[in-house]
């Protein structure tokens, strides 16, 4: 391993201080019971406090972020993620808040600004997807989705409609529709899609029966695509007697042109994370609201926040048809804040202005990347275009090789091997906030590579060589993971 | 003589008892296998119900039962070392097998030769 990547605890000397302390001058404590002290000291680093900065300095000098790189992870919506944002969420009244001040005598007049932002997002949201209301509670896409189809599972359950017990998940889906429908309780039933990449209608309709609770749809779908019947897909399904679901990680490409709740989806989730520019680089916090139709509305999550009719706003927890508690206390509060502010600062105009964008850019990407890339779906992708690496894979390099040598390339790899019924494929989102100029740095990237697929495919299968580690061998880490160490 | 489902699985008979597996084109397609989750011997499985999951670095894959019958015996070695399917999974690698089977349902699957047509047409 090289230096960039040594621990701390290689760093230094034995006695090596950050600052010298003076001499103790107040009595030890000598009546601390035996047996809960340690043996031996600690194990720290023992490094001056120039060793110490640089260290982390040049650690967080191999980040990869998007305030560093391109970064055009398919289905995770990358986008850059305003610095004002950071700014509304730090201010002191926000950022010293007590999630239990509400809960407290007189706390909710202390509270009456944290109370609106959530109320008024919920508004927004259910404006803009066409929803009668929104939980804010959920704390993440997946989170969403298993609220969601718990609400599905309430609905059926309150009126008496017990064999419901199928959700149907088209094959294109994320891996957390079905393991959230299989967290609440159903059987997955899996819908193919069919060769222009949409719903299979005629399978759907040979699914359908007094057994279907409902199904989970991604739209725009996982291949980058908006699914023309995707209205006539929700009316089978309510003929038959279940709701449908929309995952709305993909929303960034239609937010403001059509909305899921006019094509007849009865529960939706978005993610904050994604689309209204939260950041979530790390992993998280994340945020994945709840819209519902009226007929759901009984079972949302509690706490609710309610406006009262002199304009100030209280918490309710008095719902009985409630599916409960889903998450402590608000949801992910400083994240919820960050979407009020984007969706003030975009207005109405700016949010259509973003999917167009957005959705410019993949068609970009797509047309010219063609020709050197199989496209296997090729018509007008949305906010995304999934390419396949399949005419690279006949010199034996594959998606994989191409997002590695991507890496030495300044760029993030697109997300690879998903959708899963797409063999090779990279699935590339740019987002609405990248330049023409930078797209086109990544498509160059992307067509030399593809040339260099031909020639030297040693070179690909290396890659990457500019980082502190190369090529890891994800199999062993996978069959073998040594996590304790 | 192994026969196939459009799921990629294998189906051999060894008398009254049905080895299965999973194809080696399934293998190749998911690439180095990472996890095995076998079924409990004892389970009662109908032919498409999913008996075990196959992992790998690119994907999670349920392997759906190519016929009906009862769990008799697993193959627990898959669990430490999951690589023998990449090496031989229509041999070594076996995933389990079962008793009280429906000959019916084997002789409904496709032979090597219409597993092989199907998958050029795939
Ligand atoms: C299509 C789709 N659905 C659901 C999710 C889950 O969202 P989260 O990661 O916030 O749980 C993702 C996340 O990548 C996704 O791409």
């Amino acid at each position: 391993m090289g230096r960039d990547v040594e621990l701390i605890f290689d760093k230094g000397a034995p006695g090596r201080r950050g600052s010298s302390l003076p001499a103790m001058d107040v009595p030890k404590a000598d009546d601390f019971p035996e047996e809960l002290r340690r043996g031996a000291p600690p194990r720290l680093p023992e490094v001056s406090e120039l060793e110490a900065v640089r260290h982390f300095t040049r650690l967080s000098r191999l980040n990869f972020g998007v305030d560093s790189h391109f970064y055009p992870l398919g289905s995770c919506t990358m986008k850059y993620n305003p610095k004002f944002h950071e700014k509304i969420a730090s201010l002191y009244g926000f950022a010293a808040l007590h999630p239990l001040l509400p809960q407290l005598r007189r706390g909710g007049a202390l509270t009456q600004g944290a109370l609106a932002v959530i109320y008024e997002t919920e508004r927004l949201l259910s404006a803009i997807l066409g929803f009668e209301q929104f939980t804010m509670q959920p704390l993440a896409g997946a989170h969403g989705e298993l609220t969601g189809v718990m609400l599905i599972a309430a609905y059926h359950k309150d009126r008496g409609d017990k064999d419901r017990k199928v959700m149907l998940i088209p094959d294109a889906a994320h891996g957390t529709n079905p393991a959230s429908a299989a967290m609440a309780g159903f059987d997955t039933k899996i819908v193919p899609t069919d060769n222009d990449g949409n719903v299979d209608l005629e399978v759907l309709k040979s699914l359908l029966g007094p057994e279907t609770a409902g199904i989970m749809l991604t739209c725009p779908n996982t291949l980058g695509l908006f699914d023309p019947n995707t209205k006539e897909v929700c009316a089978l399904v309510k003929e038959a007697g279940g709701l449908s679901y929309c995952d709305g990680a993909n929303l960034n490409a239609i937010i403001g042109r059509v909305r899921p709740g006019d094509l007849g989806f009865d529960v939706m989730h978005v993610n904050l994370h994604k689309t209204f520019s939260t950041p979530h680089g790390g992993g998280g916090p994340g945020a994945g609201p709840v819209g519902v139709a009226e007929h759901l509305v009984p079972f949302l999550p509690i706490s609710r926040v309610v406006k009262r009719q002199d304009g100030t706003y209280t918490l309710q927890y008095n719902y009985p048809k409630s599916i409960g508690y889903i998450a402590p206390f608000y949801g992910n509060f400083a994240v919820i804040l960050r979407a009020y502010a984007y969706l003030l600062t975009l207005g109405r105009k700016g949010l259509v202005r973003v999917g167009e964008n957005a959705v410019l850019n993949a068609n970009y990407i797509r047309a010219r990347l063609a020709g050197k890339y199989e496209v296997p779906y090729d018509r007008f992708c949305t906010h995304e275009c999934v390419i396949s690496a399949s005419k690279q894979a006949k010199q034996d390099v594959h998606a994989l090789d191409i997002a590695k040598a991507l890496i030495d390339r300044g760029f993030h790899p697109p997300t690879m091997y998903f959708p899963l019924i797409v063999k090779e494929a990279l699935m590339i989102e740019p987002t609405e906030t990248e330049s023409k100029e930078e797209l086109d740095e990544f498509i160059n990237a992307m067509l030399e590579i593809a040339e260099t697929a031909e020639t030297d495919q040693d070179a690909l299968k290396n890659a990457p060589v500019t980082t502190p580690v190369s090529r890891l061998d994800e199999t062993l880490a996978a069959r073998k993971p040594r996590v304790a160490e | 003589m192994k026969r196939y489902t459009k799921d990629h699985e294998w189906v051999e008979l060894e008398g009254d008892i049905a080895v299965v597996g999973i194809s080696e084109h399934a293998a190749g397609e998911l690439g180095d296998i990472t996890f095995v989750e076998l079924p409990a011997v004892g389970n009662d499985v109908i032919l498409g119900d999913p008996i075990a999951v196959v992992e790998s670095v690119k994907a999670a894959s349920d392997v759906y039962a190519p016929i009906s019958g009862t769990v008799k015996e697993i193959h627990s070695e898959l669990e430490e070392d999951p690589g023998i399917i990449n090496t031989s999974s229509e041999g070594d690698g076996w995933i389990c097998k079962l008793d009280n089977i429906d000959i019916a349902e084997f002789e409904d699957l496709m032979d090597k030769k219409a597993y092989d047509e199907f998958l050029k047409e795939d």
